[in-house]
């Protein structure tokens, strides 16, 4: 699903943040990407989602190099990728239904089709009954699920989190985990970023580590820490 | 149809739905992004109206300009074909050649009418118009050469043809002098010339000046809207889409800034309406304004709508590129 081919990426300023990485996720599989803060896993995240392009290296998606992918291209890689953030850019304007609506909107669904497909994704991280509250009305909690809600409304074949948990107390972002874990089971691709190990401790997920924007170890997780 | 991932569908393909149906969502995504935008200047109504009035009265004055060049060159196309000539005949021309000239003119194809004014006669009607009076009659002899008026036909009224005859008419040997009286009117049209050019001049640098100020007010929108931005950029959307929004505000600007501008020149032409008939009144004219009319209206609309849309596409081309997430 998702392939790295000894990639490299330097920051203009001649910063290196990631150093010959090659990896491999299969469709279907979840996986953990961990290290400290500033050890390359946010920049591996970009590089997914095409929010930056690698100085070396090829990085594929289902096969396809992302470096063959142009400018006026990338919207639509986005369409195919769940992204989940820390925080979890909600608008604080819309209703949570609209925040959640907004990626079926982009694609140009009917309205009919789009009040069924948030219904579900509501339904799916448990707020059905916010649908029409304001993003301010919410805890930090449930505006992470509203964040997970819309990214996976539209179905993407792949979902990338980056530290999704940070803001939340470890039950919340247990229950964060469990969901996760539900869209894995029906099938999607999900790879996440944290630095929260004793959350990946309790799980035997497939995690890889990074230090110093080189991959240190790959493998499940009682092989991981030992590295740190 | 998703790039990466044969066989997933993306957007409304994905529901099954026919090619009408599709093309109508596009129409109402549309609308409804055309009428969210009308709303958003709904909601800040102080900094909307400032904008379109600035628009509108931009617009405003090279409208009011060139409607009234082009009125004034609507009366003076009514008069380039009223051109006379004058002949001014030597002063020693016996007054039995003068009639024999004027016989001879009279048989002349291009003319219409002769007219033969003594020197005399010509002397009491400058003693009268001129109020001069007694003063004259202290003239030892007649300073003014006979004339004869000539209104040429129809087909050789316009300048050129005019001219011609006027050349032809001044070989004759009891002619001292031909004048043809339109210069006044080329004079006019110089001088109409030269206002058509300041219209268009004012116009462009006001135009240019308007598409200036909507480009920015859009630039402080997207500005306002950058976090926006950045997540419909996260979940997909083209450029395009985004855009969108911002260039309907452009056309808004530009229709309610239009509507402005035309309300403006019915207030302006009113205003200087009885001016204006004082003046046809010296010309013995009978003067409606025109200009008004649904075309002008129309184009009037149609450019202030385009300004709008230049000045939007200029800053969402710019600036919604610079907002890329990090």
């Amino acid at each position: 699903m998702i392939k790295f081919d000894q990639v490299s990426k330097t920051y203009p300023g001649g910063q290196l943040a990631l150093s010959k990485v090659s990896f491999h996720i299969e469709p279907g599989e979840m996986a953990f990407l961990t290290g400290h803060s500033g050890a390359g896993k946010s920049t591996l995240l970009k590089l997914i989602s095409i929010m930056e392009r690698p100085s070396v290296g090829k990085v594929l998606i289902n096969g396809h190099d992302l470096n063959q992918i142009k400018r006026r291209q990338i919207a639509f890689i986005r369409r195919d990728i769940g992204m989940i953030f820390q925080s979890p850019h909600l608008l604080d304007s819309k209703t949570v239904f609209d925040n959640v609506a907004l990626p079926l909107i982009i694609e140009g669904y009917t309205r009919k089709e789009t009040s069924k497909r948030v219904a579900a994704a509501l339904e799916m991280v448990g707020l059905r009954d916010k649908a029409r509250s304001l993003p301010m009305m919410l805890s930090g909690g449930e505006a992470q699920r509203v964040g997970i809600a819309r990214a996976v409304v539209n179905k993407p074949p792949l979902l990338l989190a980056d530290e999704p948990t940070g803001n939340l107390d470890p039950k919340l972002s247990m229950e964060i985990i469990r969901l996760f874990e539900d869209f894995n089971q029906a099938g999607v691709s999900v790879f996440v970023a944290t630095h929260d190990l004793g959350l990946i401790a309790r799980m035997k997920y497939r995690t890889l580590t990074l230090r110093n924007g080189q991959m240190i170890t790959d493998g499940l997780n009682d092989a991981a820490g030992e590295g740190w | 149809m998703s790039i990466l991932f044969k066989g997933r569908t993306q957007g409304a393909s994905d529901t099954r739905i026919g090619i009408v149906q599709m093309i109508t969502a596009f129409y109402i995504s549309h609308a409804r992004q055309a009428l969210g935008s009308l709303g958003e200047l709904w909601r800040q109504p102080a900094a909307s109206i400032m904008t379109v009035a600035v628009l509108g009265l931009s617009i405003t004055l090279p409208s009011t300009l060139y409607i009234l060049v082009k009125n004034t060159e609507k009366i003076s196309a009514g008069w380039d074909q009223a051109s006379e000539i004058s002949l001014f005949l030597k002063e020693d021309t016996p007054p039995a050649s003068a009639q024999q000239l004027v016989a001879r003119l009279n048989t002349w194809p291009e003319i219409d009418s002769v007219t033969f004014i003594p020197a005399d006669d010509a002397l009491k009607e400058f003693q009268h118009l001129s109020g001069l009076g007694d003063a004259i009659a202290y003239l030892e002899s007649n300073p003014l050469p006979d004339v004869v008026l000539i209104s040429p036909n129809e087909k050789h009224a316009s300048p050129t043809a005019a001219r011609m005859l006027l050349e032809k008419l001044k070989s004759q040997r009891e002619v001292d002098i031909g004048k043809l009286d339109i210069e006044w009117l080329e004079r006019l049209y110089a001088l109409l010339d030269i206002a058509r050019e300041l219209v268009s001049l004012i116009g462009i640098l006001l135009f240019v000046s308007v598409v200036l100020i909507i480009g920015n007010t859009i630039r402080l929108n997207i500005l306002s809207k950058r976090e926006e931005i950045l997540v419909m950029k996260l979940v997909g959307a083209t450029d395009a889409f985004i855009h969108r929004p911002f260039l309907y505000t452009g056309f808004w600007y530009g229709l309610l800034g239009g509507l402005i501008a035309w309300l403006a020149v019915i207030i302006i032409l009113w205003w200087m309406d009885s001016s204006i008939q004082a003046f046809a009144s010296m010309y013995q004219k009978e003067f409606n304004i025109t200009g008004l009319s649904g075309t002008a209206l129309l184009t009037m609309l149609g450019l202030s709508i385009l300004l709008g849309l230049l000045g939007s596409l200029m800053s969402v081309q710019r600036h919604v590129r610079g907002i890329e997430p990090q």
